[in-house]
């Protein structure tokens, strides 16, 4: 699904990704753990295709083609989703309509029939009982005025509605308590699927108490330091990432 | 698609009304003196009174200075002797019906997306359509006969209702006001009229569509609206002209006089040519708009939305001298490239318990320079008064400017005086964010400044709020920085 080759990137001149490798398969759960300044987020951005990060080495192959080259909105409409760690407002433009916005942009891009507003009502109204939201939050203004748990229930269920293939969740759980947690949790298990992959960047592994990975890596000084399975991030919790140092760790 | 490329981008957009209509003119020769305003009375076959209204005017104007203070707006002095004051389709001779109009002409409005021919006024709306200097067509005219309604070109209405004209000419924007009032209400060459009688409720949107043709003329219109007590109009006006090099003047004055318990709600889609990316050629519009709500309980409502002209100087403006009257103003201005904009309003509060609510929503892109302007003023007598104001400015990019001058005069202690002012910029984060979900640019770009404008939009007629949110998406295409 995606490969990641020795990924280095800068942002304003500054090396914050030295060498990146991963690669996640179809059907897989990946964590991506480490301090914080290791590079976690950078990796979501420059795979998301933000503007202001610089590769300057390496490459990520998405579906066997070149990510790297397509354009924010391409990759969106190929599959590949971002939540963000800071969701963004947009005043004026109601939540409902952005997200069928959305929607229609993807099928149209797949050569698949817009939906209408009726039918799409009914299907974010489900989206929307499986995450426990208020429905009043659909016609507010894009993330406007919602409370940090709000925007990134929000964020989660744009993902259920948008159903990507590839789901990155950039500190998703940062900043919910542990009834939100669990909620945004459900919401991701419900997207796990043989055909599609999902990408967790976190700082704790509490997260994934409830979102088992398949593989746990740990970024520091903007190089994977170690990989393993689920076990990884638990004994990291114990032993914190300050014996990272010297491994790679800055 | 980096910023510096968007910004390129924007400043290569087109203006898709351009082109030039190739027609006969019947033109005074460049210059102005008494002689070219007795020509054009004289051409129009006008009054004694209006002749000499003309003539005061024009004396006035002669002993006023062209202003040059505002400090936010910039541009070479214009010559007053190389423009020419009347020019007008020929062959003018009294056209009874609309097949009698040039086919040429009605092409033109055709192109410019006017339907006048009678099988295309399925639409519920009544257009007087102004070229150049003179109305050219009306639609709709017998329908609304029937209820009592004038509704038409100027001209026709000093030939047919010289009593209207002469009571209500100047009520509001008397030729003192400003120079540029004062100019307009001596060379004036046509406009529209409209009458709603009392207790009439107008059933359709009534629309004046504006055309700057011909080279080196100034457009100089007049609109006159009178709501009787107890009636309601809705009225429109939309304006284009040709790219032409040179800068064009366009002043025009508008007055509305709304009686008691009467509502008139005037809304504007301004989309003179603004000129090239260097800031070469484009309209100056400079207007005087007024209204009076002159009887208790009356109401006025401004909407405009402003993304033509290389310089507009308007503030559609009320005067709340009935007690329990509305004044309403929603403002959406544009400017990109090299434009400038400097707008807003007057409200003037007089009678009792009058209230008034200002939104404007400023959006500035490429060089361009928005200034919001408003005054609010509580006289004495304004017990109970009541203002709301919200100025919004939205930047892309970073070599435009967004300044905002509100001033207050408040002689009432009874009044409530609100004022709320922000200033964003598009952010390259609300971008990504959209793109991130799969928007593309443009689509991105559209949703967000209409989101930003949402509520002047929403207080235009549905026909125009379409038109007008399809003009801002093409007027900023591609202008985020």
């Amino acid at each position: 699904m995606l490969k990641i080759e020795n990924l280095h990137a800068t942002v304003d001149g500054k090396q914050i990704l030295r060498g990146i490798d991963l690669e996640v398969g179809a059907g897989e759960v990946h964590a991506i753990m480490g301090p914080n300044g290791s590079g976690k987020s950078t990796l979501a951005a420059v795979l998301a295709g933000r503007e202001g990060y610089e590769v300057t080495a390496g490459r990520a192959l998405y579906q066997g083609q070149d990510l790297l080259a397509l354009a924010p909105e391409d990759r969106a409409r190929q599959g590949v989703f971002l939540a963000f760690q800071y969701p963004v407002e947009i005043p004026g433009v109601g939540n409902a309509y952005f997200m069928r916005a959305a929607l229609n942009a993807l099928r149209k891009a797949r050569g698949e029939e817009e939906v209408d507003a009726i039918d799409f009502l009914e299907l974010i109204k489900s989206k929307m009982q499986l995450l426990e939201m208020n429905q009043a939050l659909l016609s507010r203004s894009v993330n406007e005025g919602f409370s940090g748990g709000e925007k990134k229930r929000n964020e989660v269920l744009q993902m259920l509605v948008l159903e990507p293939k590839l789901a990155i969740l950039d500190e998703t759980d940062s900043g919910l308590d542990i009834d939100a947690l669990r909620i945004v949790a459900r919401g991701v298990n419900a997207l796990r699927g043989p055909d599609r992959a999902t990408l967790m960047v976190t700082h704790y592994q509490r997260l994934l108490d409830y979102v088992v990975p398949d593989r746990v890596h740990v970024l520091a000084g903007g190089k994977i330091v170690r990989s393993g399975g689920r076990e990884l991030a638990l004994e990291l919790e114990k032993t914190g990432y300050g014996q990272l140092a010297g491994t790679g760790a800055r | 698609m980096s910023s510096t490329d968007l910004l390129d981008d924007l400043t290569r957009r087109e203006y898709p009304h351009g082109f030039v209509t190739s027609i006969e003119d019947d033109q005074a020769p460049p210059g102005l003196n008494e002689d070219i305003v007795r020509l054009i009375s004289k051409k129009k076959n006008e009054p004694e009174f209006l002749l000499e209204w003309r003539l005061k005017a024009f004396r006035h104007w002669l002993t006023m200075e062209e202003p040059v203070w505002w400090p936010k707006v910039s541009y070479p002095r214009i010559d007053y002797q190389s423009i020419i004051y009347y020019s007008a389709p020929k062959p003018k001779k009294q056209l009874k019906s609309l097949d009698e109009v040039d086919p040429e002409l009605l092409r033109t409005f055709e192109k410019l997306g006017i339907p006048l021919q009678e099988q295309q006024r399925l639409s519920n709306v009544a257009v007087d359509a102004v070229f150049d200097s003179v109305s050219v067509a009306t639609t709709f005219k017998d329908k609304l006969k029937e209820m009592g309604i004038i509704f038409g070109s100027f001209s026709e209405a000093v030939r047919e209702h010289p009593e209207l004209i002469q009571q209500y000419l100047g009520s509001v924007v008397p030729y003192t006001d400003n120079y540029f009032a004062a100019l307009n209400s001596a060379v004036f060459s046509d406009g529209s009229f409209c009458y709603i009688p009392p207790g009439v409720r107008c059933p359709m949107e009534l629309s004046t569509y504006f055309r700057i043709n011909a080279a080196n003329t100034g457009q100089f219109e007049r609109t006159l609206l009178i709501a009787e007590p107890g009636s309601y109009v809705s009225y429109l006006e939309g304006c284009t002209a040709p790219m032409r090099d040179e800068n064009q003047l366009h002043a025009a004055v508008v007055e509305l006089v709304a009686l008691g318990n009467a509502h008139i709600k005037y809304s504007t889609v301004q989309n003179w040519y603004p000129g090239d990316k260097d800031g070469k050629g484009g309209i100056y519009n400079f207007v005087t708009k007024r209204g009076k709500c002159a009887g208790k309980g009356s109401r006025i409502s401004w909407t405009q939305v402003e993304t033509g002209s290389a310089i507009t100087w308007k503030y559609p403006s009320c005067i709340l001298q009935g007690d329990d009257s509305v004044g309403e103003f929603y403002s959406v201005a544009v400017t990109a490239n090299r434009q400038q904009a400097d707008t807003g309003t007057k409200m003037i509060h007089i009678g009792k318990n009058t209230k008034s609510t200002i939104i404007s929503k400023g959006i500035s892109a490429g060089r361009g320079q928005n200034t919001y302007r408003g005054a609010v003023k509580v006289l004495k007598g304004a017990d109970g008064a009541r203002n709301y104001s919200q100025c919004d400015s939205l930047l892309m990019g970073d070599r435009c400017g967004a300044h905002t001058f509100p001033y207050l005069d408040v002689r009432n202690p009874t009044a409530t005086i609100e004022h709320e002012a922000s200033t964003s910029k598009i952010g390259e984060d609300q971008l990504f964010y959209c793109r991130q979900r799969g928007l593309s640019e443009e689509d991105a770009v559209s949703m967000i400044v209409n989101g930003f404008c949402k509520e002047v939009l929403r207080e235009l007629p549905m026909e125009f709020a379409v038109e007008a949110q399809k003009l801002l998406g093409l007027s900023l295409e591609g202008s985020v920085g």
